[in-house]
Parts: C-alpha cells; sequence; structure tokens
C-alpha cells in the first residue's frame, strides 16, 4: 500500500490540530499509527475496543483538544451505543474508516459488518464521506476536519478497498 | 440464588426498591464519596457516570460546572476521563463511575494503564447491584473484584476501601499520586433520594468549556 496519501493525511490531521489518535491496531491505517506513535507531539491510543474511542474524543473536546478515532469497518459496530453520547451532547466527531467485507473482499465474516458500515452510521446521525481514489484524499479528508471541529457534527471518512487494495487471501 | 440476609422488620431499604438487597460492603456511598471529594483541589475536572454515581457527585458538590454528568451511553465514563485528562495535563482529573459501568467496558482499564497520565484518577462505587435497573446483583456481588482487574490492567495506584478509616489514604492517593489511580469503595446498597439534573448533556458540555476554556 502507498505510504504517499496516508502521510498526507497525517500532515492534514496534524495541521488540523489533533492531537489524540486513538486506534485498534489495523492494517489499513497502519502508516497513521506508525506516525502517531512515533510523533512525540501527539497522544496515540491503543484501544481495547474501538468505542472507547468514543468516549475518548469526547473528553478531549471537552479538555479544548482534538482527537481522531481510526479504525476498521468492524469497529463501528462496536461504537453504536455510544455514538448517542456524540449526538446528545453535540460533540464534533472524527473517525477515519478502513473498510473491509468493500470492494474485492476475500472474506465472507467481513462482509456483513463492511456492507452494513455506511448506513448504520447514517442511521446515527453520522455523516459518511468516502474516498476511493488517492486524488480524493486531501479535498475529502480536508472538508470532513472543517464539518467536524467548525460545524461540529459527526463525520465518518470511508477508506474504500479500492484505495486500501483488498487483503490477499489464497 | 438468594439476594437477602436481612431481617425484613429491620431492613434499612424498607419500601425502596432496594428493599432486601445486601452486599459485602457497608460504607455510605453518599458519604463516603464526599468525603473523597472534599479532600481534592477546587479545580478538579470530574465525569460522572450515569445513574447512582452521578447522584453520589451531585450530592457532594452540588450542580458544578467542572462535572460532566452522564444520562446515558453506559461505559463511556473512564474512556471519556482519559481523553479528558490528556487535553488537561495540569488538571487533576477523576471519573467517578459504578460497577456495574464499570463492567460494561472493563477493558478501558488496559487502556487507562497504558496511557498512565498522572492527573486521571478513578472512583468506582461498587454496591454489587445495578440500581437503574431494579437492584439485580452484579458480577461484584458474585465473585468479581474490580481492584485486582484494575492491578491486572497494569494500573499501579490500587486502592480498595472498606472502611471509614482508609477513605483518608485513598484520597491522598487520587490527589497525588504520579500515575494513574483507582479507588473501589465497597458500599452497602441503599436507593439514596434522586437528585435533579437536566438530561441535556450539550448544555452540560458546553458549560464545563466555558468554565474551564472561557468558550463553549
Amino acid at each position: 500500500m502507498s505510504t504517499e496519501w496516508p502521510e498526507e493525511i497525517y500532515g492534514l490531521l496534524r495541521e488540523a490540530g489533533i492531537d489524540q489518535f486513538a486506534f485498534v491496531p489495523d492494517a489499513g491505517h497502519d502508516h497513521l499509527i506508525k506516525r502517531s506513535i512515533a510523533d512525540p507531539d501527539v497522544h496515540a491510543i491503543a484501544l481495547t475496543t474501538e468505542e472507547e474511542g468514543v468516549g475518548l474524543l469526547a473528553g478531549a473536546h471537552l479538555g479544548g483538544s482534538r482527537g481522531v478515532l481510526l479504525m476498521q469497518s468492524s469497529g463501528v459496530g462496536n461504537c453504536i451505543n455510544l455514538l448517542s453520547l456524540i449526538r446528545t451532547g453535540r460533540f464534533p466527531f472524527l473517525t477515519l474508516i478502513s473498510m473491509r467485507g468493500d470492494f474485492g473482499e476475500g472474506n465472507p465474516w467481513q462482509m456483513p459488518m463492511g456492507q452494513s458500515t455506511q448506513p448504520v452510521l447514517e442511521a446515527c446521525d453520522v455523516i459518511c464521506m468516502r474516498i476511493d481514489e488517492p486524488g480524493d484524499v486531501e479535498g475529502t479528508i480536508s472538508a470532513a476536519i472543517t464539518m467536524a471541529f467548525n460545524s461540529e457534527i459527526p463525520i465518518a471518512v470511508l477508506l474504500g478497498q479500492k484505495l486500501l487494495g483488498a487483503k490477499k487471501f489464497s | 440464588m438468594p439476594d437477602s440476609k436481612n431481617d425484613p422488620n429491620t431492613d434499612p431499604n424498607k419500601g425502596t426498591r432496594a428493599e432486601g438487597k445486601t452486599a459485602t460492603g457497608h460504607l455510605d456511598r453518599r458519604a463516603a464519596v464526599k468525603s473523597i471529594l472534599n479532600m481534592l483541589d477546587e479545580d478538579t475536572l470530574i465525569v460522572a457516570g450515569l445513574a447512582g454515581a452521578k447522584g453520589d457527585v451531585l450530592a457532594a458538590l452540588g450542580d458544578d460546572p467542572r462535572i460532566f454528568g452522564f444520562g446515558g451511553a453506559m461505559g463511556a465514563a473512564a474512556s471519556m476521563g482519559l481523553g479528558l485528562a490528556l487535553a488537561q495535563p495540569d488538571k487533576r482529573v477523576l471519573v467517578v463511575t459504578g460497577d456495574g459501568e464499570l463492567l460494561m467496558n472493563v477493558g478501558t482499564l488496559a487502556t487507562i494503564a497504558v496511557s498512565n497520565p498522572s492527573n486521571l484518577g478513578i472512583i468506582c462505587v461498587d454496591n454489587e447491584h445495578y440500581g437503574e435497573t431494579g437492584y439485580q446483583r452484579s458480577h461484584t456481588g458474585l465473585g468479581t473484584d474490580l481492584a485486582t482487574m484494575a492491578m491486572g490492567a497494569g494500573i499501579g495506584a490500587v486502592r480498595t476501601v472498606g472502611e471509614e478509616s482508609e477513605l483518608v489514604e485513598a484520597g491522598e492517593m487520587l490527589r497525588q499520586s504520579n500515575g494513574s489511580a483507582f479507588v473501589l469503595l465497597k458500599v452497602r446498597v441503599d436507593e439514596p433520594p434522586k437528585i435533579r439534573f437536566s438530561w441535556d448533556a450539550a448544555f452540560h458540555k458546553n458549560r464545563f468549556r466555558q468554565a474551564l476554556l472561557g468558550t463553549p
């Protein structure tokens, strides 16, 4: 997988003042996770389950900081009830989702959550934006950052498997 | 499993939803939480978990802008405290939660232990029951020890408080610890009076930020 567009994403997030990077280990977010761990100016927080990231980001906002939740599509299912904190409290919320169960998926276990990721998020009032081409990264990530932190609404950017490349199964 | 050892004629919870319920702890929850909160610096930031824990905080401090209280999203109080503690390293942050809520996302203890912000403390008010839903027994009344789990998660400063005389030491640990700290309060079962608190989380968020940051 290219590290060019992930590095572009990292730069945009840091330029926006995001300094809490919450994640569950994931191949699709590998570069962002490694960059955040290596960056002495940010908190890189490994979670045991993605829903902790929802509470964490709300807490960051309470304290005047900005955070982002990096997760795989399967992690969206773990977050659903805690998104009520975001909606009830009208917290800003930005999550980047590496898709599985998407274009070219070879593992049937990934399909149910992958195919329900966007409808489930939208049912919880999270606006979804999708990136399938590296050329769309800058514009879409910038738009998502503005909507999340200036308009203070929940935003998910779905990084499709056309962009990430589907995991190979022999 | 029978849940009552109390004599029905002398049960202090007679006539409440907690009637007939018992726990291994005997602290008075509201008095114990108040005693610890009163030991902390006045600018301590507080995340109050839903239901009974929020009531304990409000009874101790009143409706104060430095409290963010939950009305739902069960399991999020500890992770919210972590995000807040990382954002405000010069202030103490205290999460007050119950055994039921902490059990729902107990892995957060590991996440906190790994980050280990020195300004984060957690009080778990453990009455061994799910009070909000009708005082069903929780795992902590059936052998699960959340203080052992906190230690196992890697939190270095952990205390179980079963007696009033131990509250001072626990409060000092929360006030001065060099790493994240966890206090398990073993309280008796009761149903203290409800305290009115707005359900409007956006209002509380904005008020909290206004007081802390000078902007909503």
